[in-house]
């Protein structure tokens, strides 16, 4: 069980307002990632979740029991830290057994439970070693394992892989979605990265100070952004925001086209540019499109094998069902 | 320094300094054993004749070696005890956000820039002085007789004012110590359970370890020749006779060189067993 719910939750610092008032629900077994530029708000939120900041007005429950005035470890919640805050003089076995000591569990218990964590996070052969002599990726894996043996209501991650060189964090996104669909409990993500948000939530709650700006399946905030901040945030490379006379023709402020839904051709086409930068990936190429007279630079998506280079004039068209459209105040335009 | 070059230089500028602090050390030291093999009586006309071991076993049989080791021992202990222990209650206060917490700082460190003769004497006449020192007004408030300190209860006077001038510093490492402890460790001790009794010694306790035996090296090392103190406030009566007091007094009270040193270099192999023993510990320490 772990459905939690915020109501009318702010949070000031002084005179400063972090956390407008602001209306949440978290489902049973949910992966929920926070996502938002930095400063956003969105790790004062989970730790007024955790119990590690207190809520200045409004309400907190935890599978039904108002939580804002419970001690975080009464709320039966396990947060993974960016840190990992291991405790540098126990070993790995005393780490994650911690919890357990705290909660006076018997020895036989503790041993069976710190057993099978390990097992579940490949940490068996590291159990009496210390975290100093552990790499970034096997002490991110202690750290989850000290979250798992206490078998919280949720687990909360404050940027866990932000820490991680980038081929462990892609190795680290996989195995915390394969866990999650093991333990099918509760887990609130907190991570600026997009694209972790993209690829493991099942709900992404986009976030810009203290303002939830939108809430949905990766998909529909793909598909339908609500306005120009989620628009612009939610998928990479960023969504083409056109203004001007091509926004108007469309009765709009703003347009939006993803590089992905532009068609591109060296004869003939729409729209017409001379390529800047070009980034090839091998499975795609991103090209980087001036002197279109619709905006500075244009990103589209080609095919990866396409011979385009500096300079040469490329033409492009659009997808018009997957063009978005925003009026002045950046609210989209059903 | 990678090149040759430079670590020849670097070799040639510490020169200088290494030259001098060997001279500093080396000649008091091959003086004091030298002397310490001689009859050497400087009211009799000084070096009388080479004597070999003679002062070294007079040294440790003399009536008044024994006690005088006790004394250090209980001194150095005593003192250990009582500015570790309260020395980490004072960092764990001072680690608190508070008003005027840099003014409170510096109160709290002033008193290890006393001089020890100014401290002796501070405490010996304002503090302890039976007649009109401020804890004898003190037990006369509450209707006591007041106590007379050093002769009453002299080694825990003692003590008592050596603990005073080393608390800040035991104070200042373990703080500093304190400060360098990642938050997130005690928020993450906070989401696991442990109270704060618990995050005490869990958590805050191990990560001072190395600091506390920090503490407990230096500390040692000096507390082992205290001196002025004891010269000022009692003279090495009343059982405040420390070995390096002993020392003292063979020397320029009965004025026998020779002994006297003889009890130096004892004191000198005695702080070395202390610095190896504690620097193994220290070392261990460092490995984690």
């Amino acid at each position: 069980m772990g459905q939690i719910v915020l109501d009318q939750v702010t949070k000031s610092f002084g005179d400063m307002t972090v956390i407008p008032p602001l209306d949440l629900t978290i489902e049973d077994g949910e992966f929920t990632v926070f996502v938002g530029p930095s400063g956003c708000g969105k790790s004062t939120l989970l730790r007024l979740i955790a119990g590690l900041e207190d809520v200045t007005s409004g309400s907190i429950l935890i599978d039904g029991k108002e939580s804002a005035d419970i001690p975080p470890a009464k709320r039966g919640l396990a947060m993974v830290f960016q840190s990992y805050a291991l405790y540098p003089h126990m070993t790995v076995r005393k780490n994650i057994a911690f919890p357990l000591r705290m909660a006076n569990m018997s020895r036989e218990e503790q041993d069976r439970r710190v057993q099978k964590a390990a097992e579940v996070l490949n940490l068996t052969d590291y159990l009496d070693r210390r975290p100093g002599q552990l790499s970034g990726g096997q002490r991110q894996r202690v750290a989850i394992g000290r979250a798992i043996v206490r078998e919280p209501a949720a687990f909360l991650f404050d940027e866990p892989l932000s820490n991680l060189d980038a081929a462990l964090r892609v190795g680290m996104r996989l195995e915390i979605s394969e866990l999650h669909n093991r333990l099918e409990t509760t887990m609130i993500y907190v991570t600026h990265d997009q694209v972790e948000a993209m690829t493991m939530a099942d709900r992404i709650v986009v976030l810009r100070a203290g303002h939830i700006e939108q809430v949905g399946t990766p998909l529909e905030l793909y598909r339908n952004p609500r306005n120009l901040f989620v628009a612009g945030f939610i998928g990479s490379p960023k969504m083409n925001l056109l203004e001007g006379a091509m926004a108007r023709k469309h009765n709009a402020h703003t347009i939006g086209i993803r590089p992905e839904h532009i068609t591109v051709s060296t004869e003939e086409g729409e729209w017409s540019g001379v390529v800047g930068v070009s980034e090839h990936l091998g499975s795609d190429t991103f090209f980087h499109v001036h002197d279109t007279g619709l905006a500075d630079s244009v990103t589209v998506r080609a095919d990866g094998e396409l011979d385009i280079r500096h300079g040469d004039r490329i033409y492009m068209t659009p997808r018009h069902e997957r063009m978005h459209k925003f009026d002045e105040k950046g609210h989209r335009i059903a | 320094m990678s090149t040759k070059a430079s670590r020849s230089a670097a070799r040639l500028m510490l020169a200088p300094a290494v030259i001098l602090l060997l001279a500093w050390m080396l000649v008091p030291l091959t003086m004091t054993l030298v002397f310490s093999f001689q009859r050497n009586l400087p009211l009799r006309g000084g070096f009388l004749e080479w004597v070999g071991f003679e002062n070294y076993v007079r040294f440790v049989s003399s009536s008044a070696f024994w006690p005088a080791v006790q004394t250090t021992v209980v001194v150095v202990g005593g003192v250990l005890l009582i500015t570790v222990v309260l020395g980490i209650l004072l960092a764990l206060l001072l680690d608190q956000q508070m008003w005027g917490q840099g003014v409170v700082r510096i109160m709290v460190i002033a008193p290890f820039f006393v001089m020890p003769t100014v401290t002796g004497l501070v405490w010996k006449n304002m503090f302890m002085d039976p007649n009109n020192g401020l804890l004898a007004y003190l037990w006369r408030f509450f209707g006591g007789d007041p106590v007379v300190w050093l002769s009453d209860v002299p080694v825990f006077s003692l003590i008592l004012i050596v603990s005073w001038q080393w608390l800040p510093f035991a104070t200042l490492i373990l703080l500093t110590a304190m400060q360098s402890l990642d938050s997130d460790q005690l928020e993450a001790a906070e989401m696991d359970g442990a109270g704060t009794l618990s995050r005490f010694w869990h958590i805050i306790l191990p990560h001072l370890s190395r600091a506390i035996t920090i503490v407990i090296l230096i500390q040692t090392i000096f507390l082992l020749a205290i001196f002025a103190k004891i010269f000022v406030t009692t003279q090495g009566s009343f059982g405040t006779r420390t070995l390096t007091y002993l020392i003292y007094q063979r020397v320029l009270e009965s004025q026998n060189v020779g002994l006297g040193s003889a009890g130096g270099i004892y004191a000198v192999i005695l702080a070395n067993i202390f610095a190896l023993f504690l620097m193994r510990i220290v070392g261990k320490n460092l490995d984690r």
